[in-house]
């Protein structure tokens, strides 16, 4: 059955009238206000996991690299990408095709300007799209440890902000083409978990936004730097590179997940408009999924090596607070263990297969935990739905995800390569990042011993 | 290969789409959103392939 008899493309660019602004009572205001300065405890967290998981001879230039792609992402999104993503009552450019509006572009105002006249809930709006874009930024460096040079990573972090994130982020929360998909394809979606009037793709927590967005540019950085030297040789297995401090990644999952308790009950607030009695049930999912992941990554490494493996768990956990982004707003506590014990399950298996079967050299993880588990956490909001219609959304969103900004990605990055080297010099990556960029290391007074592996 | 593959997935992308427009029935959209992933999944098949070290071939 057909709906259109004619598939006639009509490309009218048009601007969509500002719809009326979202009410916030003084209490949300403050409540969520509140959450957001928590929120960048999770990004802090995973910036000392980046670190920790990298080469001791690498640590101050990763942890330096955090901070200076968090300026650069904030200052281009401030001026160039927050015009981009718009806002959810904000005006934006839309064409029309198949008889269907496309509402793919935010319209907001220039370098912030008129910042303060927004309402409350656009304010909030755009501060969380601050911290979603600083998790997405920070999300590739770690993968690029060792060998990706910091101009290049401030470079991708620009890139990021202006181009990539501002189309996720308007196309998922500001009414772009994927939040109205019940409204303009006849999905039926909306009133998840009893209180929220999602009207199409429903990523709250930002597991598509940040997370999945993050991956990808994490999967481009390293296909254009390649592997650590060394890591495979032309005979054998990888090499294994153990990152040089298990303490600093295990806090930093403490960390990250103080922020990511916040970071969720804000999104429900902001993009679900979740009663306030709705928060206790979120930030519980959001634990539940954590402790279940970590308990079938400890489980599965037990089995697998014998004992657990620390870095391999920490990633669990996260995995974990990821996939749980996109439901623990709108699933129940059972359903939430099950989305973590899952993501727990898949983290060391498919670490090993991008390691050993597809020559992946990710240091930190980050297509296992921020990609892999930011696509289950997806699916599974969409699985786990009271809703008939809002899976097909979310496997939508997906597909969009997948097909359209993972090549674009790749293309944008390809490019920026041919101007910025996303890869140091041979020699610098034998000395290591901390002397060869910084110019002195992370712990001048210790014996940094020779890396045994390195040939 | 390895661009190949990633010009493969748009087209996953748009079968998906397409799809959303055509059909009203949902279980119809859903097959063909799914066989739309399913071709941008084969397409990342092809790109991770693509970027993969020759056999016998060390990377740097």
């Amino acid at each position: 059955m057909i709906a259109t008899p004619t598939m006639a493309v009509l490309l009218i660019p048009g601007k969509q009238i500002p719809a009326p602004a979202i009410s916030m009572s003084e209490t949300e205001f403050a409540l969520c206000f509140a959450l957001l300065l928590i929120a960048p405890l999770s990004v802090a967290g995973v910036a000392l996991i980046n670190t920790g998981l990298g080469r001791s001879r690498s640590a101050a230039q990763s942890l330096l690299g955090n901070l200076a792609i968090l300026a650069v992402a904030t200052i281009v999104f401030a001026m160039l990408g927050a015009t981009f993503t718009g806002s959810p009552t904000g005006a934006a450019h839309i064409f029309h095709a198949a008889g269907k509006p496309w509402n793919w572009l935010g319209q907001g105002p220039w370098t912030l300007t008129g910042f303060g006249s927004l309402s409350p809930h656009s304010q909030l709006s755009l501060l969380f799209e601050f911290l979603a874009l600083s998790m997405a930024a920070i999300i590739p460096w770690g993968s690029g440890a060792d060998r990706f040079r910091l101009t290049a990573g401030c470079a991708t972090a620009a890139v990021l902000a202006a181009i990539l994130f501002p189309l996720t982020a308007h196309w998922i929360w500001n009414n772009g083409w994927l939040a109205q998909l019940g409204e303009n394809f006849g999905i039926p979606v909306g009133d998840v978990g009893g209180f929220a009037p999602t009207d199409g793709f429903l990523d709250p927590g930002g597991a598509a936004v940040a997370h999945l967005l993050g991956g990808f540019v994490a999967l481009a950085v390293i296909w254009i730097a390649g592997p650590r030297r060394g890591k495979f040789p032309r005979e054998g297995l990888s090499t294994a590179m153990p990152g040089h401090n298990a303490v600093y990644v295990l806090f930093g999952c403490l960390l990250a997940t103080a922020g990511w308790l916040a970071w969720n009950a804000a999104g429900a607030i902001l993009w679900l408009r979740a009663p306030l009695s709705a928060l206790p049930l979120t930030v519980i999912n959001t634990l539940l999924s954590a402790s279940g992941a970590i308990a079938a990554t400890f489980t599965i490494t037990r089995i697998r090596f014998g004992k657990p493996d620390a870095s391999l768990c920490a990633n669990g956990w996260l995995a974990g607070l990821v996939a749980s982004c996109a439901s623990a707003a709108v699933v129940g506590p059972r359903a939430a263990i099950f989305i973590g014990i899952v993501a727990g399950i898949l983290t060391p298996l498919l670490v090993e297969v991008l390691e050993l079967a597809v020559s992946i050299d990710d240091p930190s993880g980050a297509i296992t935990v921020h990609a892999a588990s930011g696509l289950w956490g997806l699916i599974a909001a969409g699985i786990f739905s009271s809703q008939q219609g809002q899976l097909l959304a979310q496997l939508v969103g997906v597909a969009a995800l997948l097909g359209v900004m993972l090549p674009l990605t790749y293309l944008l990055l390809k490019i920026l390569d041919r101007f910025v080297p996303f890869r140091v010099d041979p020699d610098g990556e034998r000395m290591g990042m901390d002397l060869h960029e910084l110019g002195g290391g992370a712990y001048p007074e210790f014996v940094i011993h020779r890396d045994e592996s390195y040939r | 290969m390895k661009y190949a593959g990633l010009l493969v997935m748009p087209a996953g992308f748009f079968l998906s789409i397409a799809a959303l427009v055509l059909f009203p029935d949902l279980g119809l959209r859903g097959v063909f959103v799914f066989a739309g992933i399913v071709v941008e999944a084969m397409g990342l098949y092809v790109a991770v392939r693509g970027h993969m070290p020759r056999a016998g071939e060390s990377r740097l």
